[in-house]
């Protein structure tokens, strides 16, 4: 099936991109084409994976300018005239080669309260929510998240404010703002509103248009604006 | 400025645009109609003095700009060129304090 055109991206912050030419197969991934470069041409690179069938999140990378899950990007999608870009996801630190510092983006996470906190002892009989009610139906809209970061990396917000806390952490928040069994809405609320969080947001889309699981944290993002709003004009935040 | 003044500045920005989404519409149709009609100025200003119509109308026009226009640069400025903070807060207060200053200042010049 002919040669795939690959450039790879080495260094870190600084570097330069690697040509290497690896053999076109049927079905293959992007993940494969790294594999391949990592196991037969050079095994000092190094990137980052783990399960292979888009369930642990860890595999994402910028694949000709767009930032995707490689094990689930089939090349055949993605290389226009059998050429391959491969770089580290933007908007995060790189430590070396195509492996990002995810730190910042989970630490967000923790910063938009995305911790579940439950009100409940375990000698309480269980919280009994209705799959068909509204906040279920929200919930079950963004719970699919992976943490890729590939949502973190192509927001442009996320490159203009650096405090921003993206979308994943948000959709995060919009998750369990609407749990019903969650305690700490108001908390969460302020912790995800105002410059640095939800309202900053310009609802450029890129995120739901890159998710690799479909979600709209668009869409999270924009509940999470008006349940701050409201909740800042009642004097809850 | 806290989170709360944030979360309603936002609020601020989002009203005052739809006040002005009405407000722009009514100015151009009322921009064509005199074009078009070769209304001299004064003739223009023969509507305008004393309609208190017309001042209620531009005065909350005014005030929606004046309202709208410095959060948008607020935000512009913190993106663009990293301006953020009380400095960056006092000097698009600046702007809209003048904003509705002149704004209203030539309402009024209109109206009297």
């Amino acid at each position: 099936m002919g040669m795939l055109h690959v450039k790879v991206w080495r260094g870190t912050e600084q570097g330069e991109f690697q040509a290497f030419e690896v053999p076109r197969l049927e079905s293959q991934t992007v993940l494969d084409v790294v594999t391949y470069i990592q196991r037969k041409c050079d095994a000092s690179l190094a990137y980052r994976f783990a399960c292979r069938v888009g369930v642990c999140g860890s595999c994402a990378m910028s694949v000709n300018g767009q930032a995707r899950w490689t094990c689930r990007t089939h090349v055949s999608k993605v290389a226009a005239e059998d050429r391959l870009e491969i770089a580290p996801l933007r908007n995060l630190p790189v430590v070396r080669d195509l492996v990002t510092d995810m730190r910042e983006f989970f630490d967000k996470w923790a910063r938009a309260r995305g911790q579940f906190q439950g009100g409940k002892r375990r000698t309480d009989d269980f919280a009994r929510v209705a799959p068909d009610s509204r906040e279920r139906q929200q919930v079950d809209a963004g719970i699919e998240c992976i943490g890729c970061g590939v949502c973190y990396s192509a927001c442009d917000v996320v490159t203009w404010n650096r405090d921003y806390l993206g979308p994943a952490a948000l959709n995060r928040a919009w998750t369990l703002v609407n749990d019903v069994r969650d305690v700490s809405r108001k908390e969460r609320l302020a912790a995800v509103a105002g410059d640095a969080g939800c309202h900053a947001c310009h609802t450029h889309m890129n995120c739901t248009e890159r998710c690799p699981k479909q979600i709209s944290p668009t869409a999270a993002i924009a509940g999470l604006k008006r349940m701050a709003l409201a909740a800042a004009v009642k004097g809850e935040i | 400025m806290n989170t709360r003044s944030q979360v309603l500045l936002w609020g601020a920005q989002r009203v005052s645009a739809m006040v002005l989404a009405l407000c722009v519409v009514i100015h151009l149709v009322t921009i064509i109609y005199a074009v078009r009609n070769g209304l001299s100025a004064a003739e223009i200003l023969g509507r305008t003095r004393g309609n208190a119509g017309w001042l209620a109308f531009y005065t909350v026009f005014v005030a929606a700009v004046a309202i709208h226009a410095p959060i948008g640069l607020r935000g512009i400025l913190a993106e663009s060129i990293g301006w953020r903070g009380r400095s960056a807060d006092i000097f698009v207060l600046a702007i809209a304090m003048s904003l509705a200053t002149w704004g209203w200042r030539a309402v009024y010049a209109v109206f009297v």
